[in-house]
């Protein structure tokens, strides 16, 4: 499938807005969240800023941005318009606990609980459109779901991370729960990687063209096509250059992504002497690097059945 | 709305025979002259006539070198041309992921359609369709698709035996028929009954309404239609055998 930066951007930016919007609001209930006006304003304007600026980027690839109003309307059925729905709605609690976090004394135990089922329910509605579409079996099965829950919170920790150090403003269990999440992170993409790379959809080139069924033996070549040129449904569908690099920026995924964050979060908490931040900043910088090189990997290896079309053996 | 109608009047679709389909692209030239200046116009070309030439067909003849089918007979392998266009399925979750209303399944018909006044080309229901029967004309921003010629069909200023699809219309194989697939007594119903008609990757789920006829099978040699032996002119009488005479002198 075609990598559309602007939806890259969208899923990892907002991603990790919702995932530290969900963090802070379990942290809030739990009672363990510190009020200082610097670090909840910043924490809050970075959060909202992570998500509004994925959302608004993820309308530049629409052929009708001025439009995008009415993908509001079709949550019956239509995974993207539950997701467009549940991340306008996470804005609600989002700013009214941003609100009383900041300003006001009262407990934001309650609000921290909605905003943070609102922000996980927004990373469930974006799987799910990935996870719902049958022709693209790397979308369609059991590990994508997992893998934006785990993702989105594990970005979302470890820039909350880098702020809580930033204003000195210490949250309890922070830099273990990022170890826990990273580790949680690369394996469920490791189980992802493993499944598509052993398992390919149903379908062949003999069902594509009704002649029998993926195991009937019947062989279909495509000797030729129905046009010279590319066009919309290769270009879109048939994404090519990344399958070539596919390993070597797995390998960069997996590194930048999961390992050397995690060994540097892990260094800092063995230095408490040392300024975490000179851990922490390169661990987040590189987490996001390496994340959307994954999210890149989503988009490009993934496989579409039309393929099967135009010579595609397996999809 | 996205929301599927339970149940449709009727199944309108086409019925493509494979075996009778010589790949002359007719129906793909006939669709896009229709089409162009119909229901979901102007099918945009870009770069008509220079290189990365691109465009919003609706219809689309691949060719294939088959092996392994009763189709092939004897031989190894055989060559089969195979149009691909929108399915008007059943369950045609590229209706049902779209976030705006724009595609819809009609009730009365079955017809698969795009409002291209609500859609907003978001192309997720390009990636929905696993058979590729949607483009996105990049120029109006808007996804595109087959109508079965909905601007046809029902046109009562065209003659009533003009009242079918641009594709079936053109076809001269006639290996493309077009009629109600619900009514198990339609024309196409039975011929899906008499040649075995198929569905593509049923797997998938989709139930399509258009059914694809499979090559049939090959005799495994042609049959023996001998052409008389060759005799020697009669030279014993008439003309000829007097020429004959004198000349043997």
């Amino acid at each position: 499938m075609h990598p559309a930066l602007s939806v890259i951007f969208f899923t990892t930016s907002s991603g990790a807005g919702y995932g530290m919007l969900s963090v802070l609001g379990i942290y809030a209930t739990l009672g363990y969240l510190s009020r200082s006006l610097w670090f909840s304003l910043t924490t809050m304007i970075i959060a909202l800023g992570l998500i509004t600026a994925g959302l608004l980027s993820s309308t530049l690839h629409l052929g009708h941005p001025e439009r995008a109003w009415r993908a509001f309307s079709q949550w019956r059925t239509s995974w993207l318009s539950r997701e467009g729905i549940m991340a306008v709605a996470t804005y609600i609690p989002a700013l009214l606990f941003g609100m009383v976090w900041i300003f006001l004394p009262a407990s934001t135990a309650v609000l921290g609980v909605v905003m943070a089922v609102c922000a996980l329910g927004t990373l469930y509605t974006t799987a799910m459109i990935y996870r719902s579409l049958k022709p693209i079996h790397h979308w369609h099965n059991q590990h994508v779901v997992p893998c934006y829950l785990v993702l989105g919170p594990m970005t979302g920790a470890v820039w909350l991370l880098v702020l809580s150090q930033l204003f000195a403003q210490p949250i309890p269990f922070l830099s273990p729960i990022c170890l826990v999440l990273l580790a949680a992170g690369l394996t469920a993409k490791w189980l992802y990687w493993s499944f598509v790379d052993s398992t390919s959809g149903p379908s062949s080139p003999a069902s594509a063209t009704g002649l029998g069924k993926p195991e009937s033996g019947v062989q279909v070549r495509s000797i030729e096509w129905p046009h010279t040129e590319a066009n919309y449904v290769m270009k879109e569908m048939g994404f090519q250059v990344a399958r070539k690099h596919a390993q070597r920026l797995r390998t960069i995924a997996i590194w930048a992504g999961f390992l050397i964050p995690g060994v540097m979060i892990e260094t800092a908490i063995l230095q408490p002497s040392t300024n975490p931040l000179i851990w922490c900043v390169p661990a987040a910088l590189l987490m996001s690097v390496g994340i959307i090189t994954e999210r890149w990997l989503f988009f490009a290896e993934a496989k579409h059945t039309v393929m099967l079309y135009y010579g595609a053996q397996k999809a | 709305m996205t929301s599927l109608p339970t149940t449709t009047g009727k199944k309108l679709g086409l019925v493509i025979d494979l075996d009778t389909c010589v790949g002359c692209q007719a129906c793909v030239t006939n669709c896009k002259e229709w089409n162009t200046s119909g229901h979901m116009a102007p099918l945009t070309d870009l770069n008509a006539y220079g290189a990365g030439a691109d465009g919003v067909w609706f219809n689309r003849v691949h060719t294939y070198e088959v092996a392994g089918h009763e189709g092939c007979g004897a031989s190894a392998s055989r060559t089969m041309h195979f149009p691909r266009s929108c399915l008007h399925c059943e369950k045609p979750e590229c209706v049902t992921v779209c976030p705006t209303g724009a595609s819809y399944k009609r009730a009365s018909d079955g017809i698969v359609l795009v409002n291209e006044d609500l859609c907003i080309g978001c192309k997720l229901c390009s990636w929905a369709c696993p058979y590729g029967a949607r483009e996105f004309d990049v120029f109006e921003g808007v996804m595109k698709k087959c109508t079965l010629c909905v601007d046809r069909i029902y046109n009562e200023n065209l003659a009533e035996e003009d009242r079918v699809p641009a594709c079936v219309l053109t076809c001269p194989t006639s290996a493309r028929h077009f009629g109600d697939l619900g009514d198990p007594n339609s024309d196409v119903s039975k011929l899906v009954a008499s040649r075995g008609g198929v569905d593509l990757m049923p797997e998938m789920g989709y139930q399509p309404v258009n059914k694809y006829l499979p090559p049939r099978s090959r005799k495994d040699t042609a049959s023996s239609m001998p052409a008389p032996e060759l005799k020697p002119a009669d030279t014993a009488n008439g003309l000829l055998g007097w020429v004959d005479r004198l000349l043997s002198r």
